[in-house]
């Protein structure tokens, strides 16, 4: 067997166990977008052109709550700027590929592939190891697109009496439940979390998430070198 | 701005996020303090969309009686603290949030 496609496949034996995860988030996605009214075309479309579960939903929130398409742009920028860290951390392992696979490597760059590649590429010096996050990548991709296809046929017979939106919440509730033991984490989650809901009605143009979010980083900036003084 | 003009700005900005640090980064220009900050991203935005769809309701207004979305949310929150499983939260707060209206 070829050495790529032994790391591909490794890839995806890696990123498999952290896509059933997905497969909740991608239905609710569908189902919400199509809710919303999105057409199921610009809802595909959106799950392949954007490709980034809390980036589209933030999107899909925002719309519905009649944000400018400023706000709702900066905003998915915003939740994304998480990306930034990731590419950082995997760019010296991808330094010597060419542009084309750059770009494609950085299309698959997400949270679960990265999570998963980024400890094997600690591990292995091999020059194929790009293929792990391409098998990665792709995995999460097929997973995303088919539960999102799904969610738009269900959308169709699923009653608005459910509450499904509800669902929104407790999908990004759950992506914390990490931090939730921490303590510097706990406080800028409550403090994203106040500013947003006392925001939501003052801040011009929906910007409310952009406002927390910037608040809260710049408490965690304070709150870990304060951290550092005392240790 | 059309619907699928608004797409195709949001998959931009979401791929240039991704692919900028990986095509121009110099190791150097990211510090260990740097990164540290960055960690705290999800911690810093994701509350700013929980925090409102819990407690406003659709017209922006504090809800804060009768609403069966707080206590769905806490259960779905310690559920996630003591499983530390995504799925397990997600519908251990469905359930409690469907257990309050449909059956209480």
């Amino acid at each position: 067997m070829n050495n790529k496609f032994r790391v591909f496949l490794k890839g995806i034996f890696d990123v498999s166990p952290l896509m059933i995860p997905v497969v909740p988030f991608g239905l609710i996605f569908g189902v919400l977008s199509i809710d919303i009214g999105f057409s199921p075309i610009e809802t595909m479309g959106m799950s392949l052109i954007v490709f980034g579960g809390a980036s589209q939903i933030v999107l899909l929130q925002l719309f519905s709550g009649g944000a400018s398409s400023l706000v709702i742009i900066s905003s998915v920028g915003a939740v994304n700027s998480r990306h930034l860290l990731y590419g950082a951390v995997v760019s010296e392992h991808l330094s010597d590929l060419k542009i084309v696979w750059k770009i494609v490597i950085s299309y698959f760059l997400v949270d679960q592939a990265f999570a998963r590649s980024n400890e094997y590429f600690k591990k292995k010096k091999d020059k194929d190891k790009y293929f792990h996050l391409f098998g990665g990548g792709i995995t999460c991709w097929v997973i995303w697109q088919t539960t999102t296809f799904l969610g738009i046929v269900l959308g169709a017979f699923i009653p608005e009496k459910l509450g499904l939106s509800f669902a929104v919440p407790l999908t990004f509730l759950a992506l914390l439940v990490n931090d939730f033991r921490k303590l510097i984490n706990v406080i800028v989650i409550i403090i994203s979390g106040l500013v947003a809901t006392f925001g939501f009605n003052y801040v011009p143009y929906k910007a409310y998430v952009i406002v927390a979010g910037v608040t809260a980083l710049l408490t965690a900036a304070i709150l870990t070198k304060l951290n550092k003084k005392n240790e | 701005m059309s619907n699928w003009l608004l797409i195709i700005y949001c998959g931009l900005i979401t791929f240039l996020t991704r692919f900028s640090m990986i095509a121009l980064l110099k190791k150097e220009m990211f510090n260990d303090r740097i990164r540290e900050i960055l960690s705290f991203v999800p911690s810093a935005i994701f509350p700013a969309i929980i925090f409102p769809a819990i407690f406003l309701d659709n017209s922006g207004d504090f809800q804060l009686e009768n609403n069966p979305k707080i206590m769905a949310a806490i259960i779905a929150m310690l559920i996630g603290i003591i499983s530390q499983n995504i799925i397990a939260t997600i519908i251990s707060g469905l359930a409690s949030y469907w257990f309050l209206i449909f059956v209480i």
